[in-house]
């Protein structure tokens, strides 16, 4: 367990290392110096103390060598500064990512337990009724809504449930008109503008989780235990759950922690279409107005909630599964 | 999915039958042709797929006008004559739709293609050579395989905005190959110790040959589904691109329609058509793909078709991410 635990560790270190490398080298090589066409645009607008440090922070004059750059950078980043944005300016960058994390946070992980919780008993049901009517008609439809894009599916919630019906509101993670202070409206308006991308992130990422609970279920049902405990008298619901769910789950609970991240990076594209005010929204708004410094610092941000959920999955693993410690390499 | 339990064609596929069977028949390709016509899924997955086909290779037969001509009624409802409505400049968009369609098509090939190329080449070479090579390249894949992608593909698209569809295809391509390799790393491993492969070594043949010959054509399925499955990330990630402006916005696809669409609020504004299709299409185009990739998923995972005891031989737990929620739309 050591061995696989320290291995997966040493993944996490040398990605995360990988990011903030990319980072740091991406806007100085890239071709026509991109760094050099924001500070362009941005001069006149912001004042100049704040231009030179972002000179200093993308390295357009310097009198340092890249080596001194690359480690004034790197212990930049571990002191968490990541410098000024310019759209929210002069707010730094910590301060607008830490105002957009609650959203995200909510929202994706809010979806991620429904369609997880969601998919698991689907896959359970449709693999104990093997070619059952639900085991016919859910797999492909679930392959088919898992190929839909995120942003096609907000639009067409948008579309039906805010547009056509007039249920729910479409845009911002609040009413605007209303205010932020605490209140029961408030926090009515928030799940009210909840509803619609959670419902989005919800449809599309809940056939993953069937499929694989599913394929994972036919396999274990195979087994010759879970024959034993049939062949015992076992009620259905017991065998099902105690024995061939217990383990067939095993892969999914991994998954769990590692799907954090995909639905994550939908979630940038859900947020984009909703306006929703989560970190995703935040990054197209800063790669749109070429706010580098807010980008860089919420890019490195879901990196690392990524790498951080996925590292957790492998130490659940490896704690829940000894066939992982053995067998994880072949 | 009973009607196909009968066909034994897909397993003889997979099991290195070949040797057994002597020799390579009819060539793997016949095969997935036959296994494709045996599986229901399979088969609508290819006739949706040839309807877009065809409009992607002739496009000025199929779309009534051109896709740029703003010279009719901004934002008109579906009619004969404009059969989903015209955009807000006043273009036709079932024409846009139409020659819209080659790009996506494309982008998906290529990055479907070139992703699994990649993927063979690291999957079945790290599997084969073995040892540093294999802990070096396995640890490259790993870091590749958890780097959430679609953030990145917007980091290095906002670098670098004017880079056209073939630097997209770059960036997708190396953030889309790390799946499959895993996946085929794990599949080379797997048939490395068979009999055949120990006898193709014993005759003398080299280490090429032995790939090429006799380890890649019995990953067919494997690689054809790896093929399948780049092709949808490519399409869905272009598209995600594009719609937020971070393509050719010149250019007609898919995903730029659905940025001038969200651009002119066409939803909120009675041309709910005209945001609604591309998606659609796009929806369509990938649901297809996914249906070929899930059919192949049971033509070469045994254990998911039948409950012979047969089968539970060769069933493995499916590990890793759901192959569902592959790459980020």
């Amino acid at each position: 367990m050591g061995a696989f635990l320290l291995k997966r560790l040493g993944v996490f270190l040398a990605t995360l290392w990988a990011a903030l490398t990319m980072n740091f080298f991406l806007p100085r090589l890239m071709p026509g110096n991109p760094a050099l066409a924001m500070m362009a645009r941005y001069r006149g607008r912001v004042n100049g103390t704040v231009l030179h440090v972002l000179e200093v922070q993308f390295g357009v004059i310097t009198n340092k060598s890249l080596i001194v750059q690359y480690i004034d950078y790197l212990s930049d980043v571990a002191r968490g500064q990541f410098g000024i944005s310019l759209t929210y300016f002069p707010d730094p960058v910590s301060r607008v990512i830490r105002d957009g994390i609650p959203w995200t946070l909510g929202l994706v992980g809010m979806s991620t337990v429904i369609a997880f919780c969601l998919g698991t008993v689907v896959g359970i049901l449709s693999a104990w009724r093997r070619n059952g009517k639900l085991d016919s008609l859910l797999p492909p439809l679930f392959v088919v809504l898992g190929a839909f894009p995120y942003f096609w599916v907000a639009l067409v919630a948008i579309y039906v449930f805010s547009l056509v019906l007039g249920w729910l509101p479409f845009s911002f993670g609040y009413d605007l008109a209303g205010g932020t202070h605490f209140s029961l409206t408030f926090v009515m308006s928030v799940l009210q503008h909840a509803v619609l991308p959670a419902l989005t992130l919800t449809i599309t990422s809940i056939g993953g989780w069937a499929l694989t609970m599913r394929n994972n279920m036919v396999n274990v049902l195979m087994e010759d235990y879970v024959r034993t405990a049939k062949a015992k008298g076992l009620s259905p619901v017991r065998v099902i759950v105690d024995y061939a769910a217990r383990n067939a789950i095993l892969p999914n609970l991994a998954g769990f922690a590692m799907s954090l991240g995909f639905v994550l990076s939908g979630a940038v594209l859900v947020e984009f279409v909703f306006a929703y005010p989560g970190v995703g929204y935040l990054l197209l708004q800063a790669v749109e107005s070429e706010d580098f410094p807010l980008m860089q610092g919420l890019f490195l941000l879901i990196t690392v909630a990524v790498l951080v959920c996925v590292f957790a999955a492998d130490v659940l693993t490896a704690v829940l599964d000894p066939r992982a410690r053995v067998a994880e390499r072949r | 999915m009973d009607q196909i339990l009968g066909g034994n064609q897909p397993v003889a596929l997979l099991e290195g039958d070949q040797d057994r069977a002597g020799g390579v028949a009819r060539g793997p390709f016949w095969q997935i042709a036959k296994a494709v016509r045996s599986n229901r899924k399979a088969m609508v997955g290819v006739c949706v797929l040839s309807v877009f086909v065809v409009a992607a290779i002739i496009p000025n037969v199929i779309a009534p006008y051109s896709p740029d001509a703003e010279i009719f009624t901004p934002s008109a409802a579906a009619s004969w004559a404009h059969l989903l409505g015209t955009t807000a400049y006043g273009q036709d968009v079932f024409s846009q739709l139409v020659w819209g369609t080659g790009q996506s098509l494309e982008i998906g090939f290529f990055v479907g293609a070139l992703a699994t190329l990649v993927s063979v080449l690291i999957g079945i070479g790290s599997a084969y050579i073995g040892g540093l090579t294999d802990a070096g390249l396995s640890f490259v894949t790993d870091i590749f395989l958890v780097i959430p992608t679609f953030p990145l593909i917007v980091v290095l698209a906002a670098y670098d905005r004017n880079g056209g569809t073939a630097l997209m295809v770059a960036v997708l391509t190396v953030t889309g190959w790390a799946y499959g390799a895993r996946v085929l790393r794990a599949q080379a491993l797997s048939l490395r110790t068979r009999d055949f492969l120990e006898a193709a070594r014993a005759r003398g043949e080299g280490t090429w040959h032995v790939i090429v010959a006799e380890m890649l054509p019995n990953m067919t399925s494997l690689i054809v589904a790896n093929f399948l499955g780049a092709a949808v990330y490519g399409i869905l990630a272009a598209a995600g691109l594009q719609f937020v402006g971070l393509g050719d916005t010149a250019s007609w696809s898919w995903g730029t329609m659905l940025y001038w669409s969200e651009n002119s609020t066409a939803l909120q504004s009675g041309s709910p058509l005209w945001a609604l299709m591309p998606g659609l299409c796009i929806a369509m185009v990938g649901g297809s793909l996914s249906l070929l990739n899930y059919a192949f998923d049971e033509i070469s995972n045994p254990a998911l078709r039948m409950r012979t005891v047969r089968a539970r031989r060769r069933g493995q737990p499916v590990k890793g991410a759901p192959s569902g929620s592959r790459g980020e739309r």
